[in-house]
């Protein structure tokens, strides 16, 4: 397999012919935003932050880098007026259903977005699909999945298996760019078994205080 | 629904985890809903995680995770029939039925559901029940036709 030559921000880039985009930028130290990327589970292209222009024979177009593969002699560009202006927009879109993300409060830094711009609707779910992908791909347990579609949808845990598995696991917490998962999920051990859910962590990484933020935090889900 | 009449479902379609939908469809047609133990039932048989299950029956409207009425009310509030008076139609029907479009009465007689136009807008408005297309209804002639049914 012939190595794919290409230009991504006026930078020389050798890319295997099965990487996409984003691999390729990130393997010359190019960095690119992403919410639903993770390098262990399977491209999803939901949250769209990745975006880029690519131009072929002068023509610019947007795609989404995470899914995008790498061609030849294409010319990239990881920010431009028109891309810093759509992340702006999905950034502002999102954190009216997680205004407290740090990670989206330290891109809408970057990117200029306003928390406020659009009336919030907490769901703190931002629909990436990383907990539920991470479940079913890398631990095989599809504990918890999407329900519902559109503007209603949200995760949702299958109490059998939840019971079984989520409590020596809980991998999924540290991926969820909203933490909203989180919350939810001790919120519901909480309601269940009350006597254990403020027990502070076994594994000793997690403080209690940590966890009384997010048990509270939780409470906000149901408000 | 008992469990031979769901495998025997699942065998019409091989048993392939890739007509899961036509699965539920088949079930929810005879069933008219989806209970939890055919959906558990399916998952062990076609070696599909639940959640993907649970996705699929939530996301199509075609799905109903709660009993649903033996018969089905569909009132037209699409544009055409609502300037006909499509609305007037829906609340005489939630009167006489005492449920309003989602729900189902206690007896499981009827469900009810509103939908935006049927595709015979000249017939507005339209009340469809069981697939059968009551047109140019008034709100008055509601009764007669939800008489015929029990
Ligand atoms: S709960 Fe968090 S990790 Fe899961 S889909 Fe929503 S935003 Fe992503
Ligand atoms: S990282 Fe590419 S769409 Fe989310
Ligand atoms: S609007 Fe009712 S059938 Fe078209």
């Amino acid at each position: 397999m012939s190595d794919i030559l290409l230009t991504i921000d006026g930078k020389e880039v050798r890319a295997k012919q099965d990487m996409t985009l984003l691999e390729a930028a990130r393997s010359a130290g190019i960095s690119i935003p992403t919410l639903c990327h993770h390098e262990k589970l399977e491209p999803y292209g939901a949250c769209r932050l990745c975006i880029v222009e690519v131009e072929t024979r002068g023509h610019p177009r947007i795609v989404v880098s995470c899914v995008y593969p790498v061609e030849k002699d294409i010319v990239v560009r990881t920010r431009s007026e028109k891309i810093d202006r759509i992340r702006k927009m999905i950034l502002e879109l999102q954190m009216a259903h997680a205004p407290d993300s740090f990670i989206l409060q330290d891109l809408a830094t970057e990117y200029g977005a306003d928390k406020d711009r659009f009336e919030k609707e907490p769901s703190f779910c931002i629909h990436c699909g990383l907990c539920v992908r991470y479940c079913a791909e890398v631990k095989k347990k599809n504990a918890v999945g999407f329900v519902d579609r559109g503007i209603r949808k949200e995760i949702s845990f299958i109490p059998e298996i939840a019971s079984k598995e989520c409590w020596n696991c809980k991998e999924c917490f540290e991926l969820c760019p909203t933490e909203a998962l989180q919350a939810a999920y001790v919120l519901i051990e909480a309601l269940i078994s009350p006597e254990t859910s403020f027990k502070p962590e076994e594994d000793g990484d997690r403080t209690k205080g940590d966890q009384d933020r997010k048990a509270r935090k939780g409470l906000s889900v149901l408000a | 629904m008992d469990t031979d009449r769901i495998d025997q479902i699942v065998d019409k379609h091989h048993g392939e985890p890739s007509s899961l939908i036509q699965i539920l469809l088949d079930i929810q047609t005879e069933n008219s809903w989806l209970p939890r133990e055919a959906l558990e039932r399916v998952a062990e048989r076609l070696q599909v995680p639940m959640t993907r299950i649970q996705h699929i029956a939530t996301f199509y409207k075609a799905f109903s995770l709660v009993p649903k009425g033996r018969h089905q009310i569909h009132i037209c509030v699409g544009t055409a029939c609502h300037v006909r008076g499509g609305s007037r139609v829906l609340d005489t029907v939630e009167d006489l039925t005492g449920i309003k479009p989602g729900e189902t009465d206690l007896d499981l007689k009827f469900s009810l559901e509103t939908v935006n136009c049927l595709g015979c807008c000249a017939l507005g408005p339209v009340m469809e029940i069981d697939g059968k297309t009551h047109g140019k209804m008034a709100p008055a002639q509601t009764a007669d036709v939800l008489k015929n049914y029990d």
